[in-house]
């Protein structure tokens, strides 16, 4: 049997969705489910309601987005207690580790805290020996009163030797099983900002293995024998076996799916997305068929991180979002049924007035519940809300946009009827099929990836012969995680000169991406 | 005297922000610095320099290196201490506070964790009230103060006394000291007494900072206003737009670009901004409206949050803003010292012309 087909699942905090995808991209099958409070009843519900009539044995991967580490961090919950060793000394005493952390975090993760000798300049040359010593005095100290371990170097994205000798240290005194987490695999340049999220990923280690194995158990519940894969933040693939290691990777893939997703099923590489969901509405704009970046520091529950997250505008407008009738007129939001809009709203015999019922009056939704139970509300009601929920999808259109070049805008999820269709500032707005499914296609169609950050000098090795090194390395990275190397390409390169340095010094920074090789 | 405590880092740090005009370095890092600083030693003393013996020894202290080595190698308060030390050493004289040399970036912070980290007290004062690439630079130099001698520290306690017969000649060999010494550097200079410190630095600095900083936090917290803040600094606001272009390069050792502004609300009227490291020239539809050492200063239009020049990318909400310098600048010899010329830019001075004007 051929194995093309995969699965894209995305747990949203109002619904699962998940999708069959063929290998040319065409959706073979498509559900929502409610998403549960334990997130896997509702993975397994989705995936048995996709895969009825589908075969089975055809199905090859499956792909999850997921928000639970994300949920663990900003929840404070099933959180390791994490030991962190920095390689540094006598360079990096100046900030200590967890400085400026919120309190109740600090209290929730850290453990012993050490800075060590050890560590790389920007040249590669060492800033001391490692000290092997201490990484073993910094072993007995944290036996027994934490379950995982984080360390940190300067430079280690492109010198690493000191994080892997430290950690084989530490698999001698504590057991090759004991949980390490290096920050040369988790982040870019920047110490701190790599160091924290390190930290948060060696706390999140628990909750990682508790995710896959959820997940692998919802697959073989439905009978499913497929290679299971998770997002990451930059919409591309790692393997369950990198997602145990690297849970981090993966706190925001849930815009970049959609994203991902929008511009697949659209067709179209350069277009703004909006993505209407139960709760929430986010806007995006699509450069190349990826998300144009966020240029400021991404916080997680409150901890500065120097991850590349996409570029998004959120407001409280979704189709749970509440109506409140005053005096002084119509509101919206921002709270929300979220999940329970199928059964809340008024026209599914709920008692609650949310925007979904207020598009269905205002005859923008079609097929969801009865009509005839939101007659009585009031076309004034209806004519302002909608006023509302225009003005703010045109100001955040406005927000986004590039330039004076009128994008078309793709409107996806399951709030996107609430998305009018002339939005001013906008060429169009494409609606394109399985738009309320975007983000388990966006996980569906994901690509596998790699990527370098090095300094170069230009002044030794020439520009061109830089860039070609740091190309190659990078699209080397992709096909060891899984790209067909026939089709792998270059998705980003970012030049940063290093000011002051001799040679001229320049970060690089070069992202590959592929399909996965069958 | 008055003592700064955690609470007064957070708008200083915003102001210091701002008055980098966009370079002078992130001073997030410098203000984990200081808290960790306060937290080990106490609150730091800011004092005036009337409050001194005419006599006393000021010291300057600053970080020299690359920002991209920085965010890896953050400096330490030994290593500015061994600095101080070093330079108190080679003078036979006890040092008797910290001045800033500049306010604006992370070199604001820096001179409060060696002032706690020494146990001295730190000067309200500054010899640039924005930042500056090069540490000759300062209203120091236009009244002939020299910058040397100049002790230079790495991490590992090594230390190297420059002495140099002008202050342009110190920036290249300590520049040059520090790619050898592993490019995340502190030094001392400007070494002078508080009699003179008092007739030469700009006076209230880091006090005009924290202001600066709560204005503006005001703004973004929608309790304060604009208004408010160009009362406060004789600034306005020189254009709004969106950045529909930005070229980066470096030469000579400098983060050069430009980048361009489409006003919103008319697209054929833009302004180009001319960056080394910090934003200096302001140029409107071809017009040049702005130059140093006035500022240029640029924030998020929708958060007020100030951006530096690493942050600039393609399709960002801008409002430029500009403000008049410190009037201590206004002297003799500032168009050699930080007129556009010293930029190589040419271009006249424009004197700014603020709100009130």
């Amino acid at each position: 049997m051929i194995k093309d087909l995969r699965i894209g699942i995305d747990v949203g905090g109002t619904n699962t969705d998940a999708v069959v995808v063929d290998n040319q991209g065409t959706v073979v099958a498509a559900t929502k489910a409610a998403t549960t409070p334990d997130p896997f009843d509702g993975i397994r519900a989705a995936l048995e309601q996709v895969l009825v009539g589908v075969e089975k044995d055809r199905i090859g991967q499956a792909m999850l987005g997921t928000t639970h580490p994300a949920n663990a961090v900003i929840q404070r919950r099933s959180l390791q207690r994490v030991g962190t060793l920095r390689l540094a000394a006598p360079a990096t005493v100046g900030v200590r580790p967890g400085a400026a952390w919120p309190a109740d975090l600090l209290a929730a993760i850290m453990g012993p805290v050490s800075i060590i000798r050890g560590g790389n300049n920007y040249d590669g040359s060492e800033i001391s020996p490692l000290d092997e010593n201490a990484v073993r005095a910094f072993a007995g100290e944290i036996a027994g009163v934490v379950e995982a371990i984080a360390i940190s170097a300067p430079f280690s994205p492109a010198s690493h030797d000191h994080e892997l000798r430290a950690a084989e240290i530490i698999f001698e005194e504590l057991g090759p099983n004991f949980a390490v987490s290096l920050s040369h695999r988790v982040g870019a340049l920047g110490l701190l900002e790599r160091e924290n999220a390190t930290i948060l990923n060696a706390s999140l280690l628990g909750v990682a293995r508790g995710v896959v194995r959820g997940f692998d158990a919802a697959l073989t519940q439905n009978s499913l024998d497929v290679e299971s894969f998770l997002t990451q933040n930059d919409g591309t693939l790692m393997s369950a076996e990198e997602a145990v290691q690297l849970p981090v990777l993966s706190l925001g893939s849930g815009p970049t799916n959609s994203m991902r997703g929008a511009s697949s099923l659209a067709q179209l590489s350069d277009a703004m997305v909006i993505d209407v969901g139960g709760t929430s509405a986010d806007v995006g704009i699509l450069v190349d068929g990826f998300p144009r970046e966020s240029a400021s520091a991404i916080e997680v529950g409150g901890v500065r991180t120097n991850f590349r997250m996409p570029d998004l505008i959120s407001i409280g407008l979704g189709g749970g979002s509440l109506i409140g009738e005053t005096p002084d007129g119509v509101t919206v939001g921002p709270d929300s049924v979220g999940y329970r809009v199928s059964t809340d709203a008024r026209v599914r015999g709920g008692s609650t007035l949310t925007l979904s019922d207020i598009s269905v009056r205002g005859g923008r939704l079609q097929g969801f519940g009865d009509p005839a139970l939101v007659e009585s509300v009031s076309e004034d009601t209806v004519r302002q809300a909608l006023a509302w929920v225009d003005s703010q999808i045109e100001i955040m259109v406005e927000r986004m946009k590039a330039s004076k070049h009128v994008l078309p805008l793709i409107a996806v999820g399951g709030g996107s009827h609430l998305v009018p269709d002339e939005v001013a500032g906008v060429s169009e707005v494409v609606r394109p099929p399985n738009h309320a499914v975007a983000n388990a296609y966006g996980a569906a169609i994901a690509e596998a990836s790699g990527s370098i950050d090095q300094v170069y000098r230009y002044g030794e090795q020439g520009r061109e012969s830089s860039l070609e090194e740091a190309r190659w390395a990078a699209v080397d990275a992709a096909v060891r995680a899984g790209a067909d190397p026939a089709a792998v390409r270059v998705t980003s390169i970012n030049e940063v000169p290093l000011t002051y340095v001799p040679g001229e010094a320049c970060r690089v920074q070069v992202k590959a991406a592929g399909p996965l090789l069958r | 005297m008055r003592l700064i405590d955690l609470e007064e880092l957070d708008p200083l740090t915003l102001g210091a922000t701002l008055l980098g005009n966009g370079g002078g370095g992130d001073p997030y890092q410098a203000k984990l610095m200081a808290h960790q600083a306060i937290n080990d030693f106490g609150p730091i003393k800011l004092i005036s320099a009337d409050e001194l013996p005419e006599d006393a020894l000021v010291v300057t202290i600053a970080v020299l290196g690359a920002p991209t080595v920085i965010i890896e190698k953050i400096p330490s308060g030994q290593l500015y201490a061994d600095a101080v030390r070093a330079l108190g050493s080679y003078l036979g004289q006890e040092i008797a506070a910290i001045l800033p040399v500049e306010v604006g970036g992370m070199n604001t912070l820096v001179p409060l964790m060696v002032a706690a980290e020494l146990g001295l007290p730190c000067i309200d004062a500054d010899g640039m009230r924005r930042a500056f690439p090069q540490i000759e630079m300062t209203v120091f130099t236009l009244a002939g103060i020299s910058a040397s001698p100049v002790a230079l520290a790495d991490e590992h306690g090594n230390t190297v006394i420059v002495v140099s017969k002008t202050n342009q000649i110190a920036e290249t060999l300590i520049r040059n000291a520090s790619m050898n010494l592993g490019l995340a550097n502190s030094f001392a200079s400007y070494s002078m007494t508080a009699g003179t410190a008092r007739t030469v630095a700009i006076q209230g600095s880091l006090t005009y900072a924290t202001e600066v900083g709560r204005l503006l936090r005001a703004i973004q917290g929608g309790t304060g206003s604009w208004e408010d803040l160009y009362a406060f600094t004789g600034g306005r606001t020189l254009f709004e737009g969106k950045i529909v272009d930005l070229d980066r390069r470096t030469t000579s050792g400098f983060a050069r670009g430009t980048v361009v502004i489409e006003a919103f609300a008319n697209g054929s009227s833009t302004m180009r901004i001319e960056i080394q490291n910090e934003m200096l020239l302001a140029i409107e539809d071809g017009v040049t409206v702005l130059t140093p050492p006035d500022l240029i200063c640029m924030v998020d239009h929708e958060t007020a949050e100030p951006i530096t020049t690493e942050q600039l990318a393609y399709g960002q909400r801008v409002r430029v803003i500009g403000m008049p310098c410190a009037p201590e600048w206004k002297r003799e010899g500032m168009m050699e010292v930080v007129g556009p010329s010293a930029f190589g830019y040419d271009v006249e001075y424009i004197a700014f012309e603020g709100e009130a004007q």
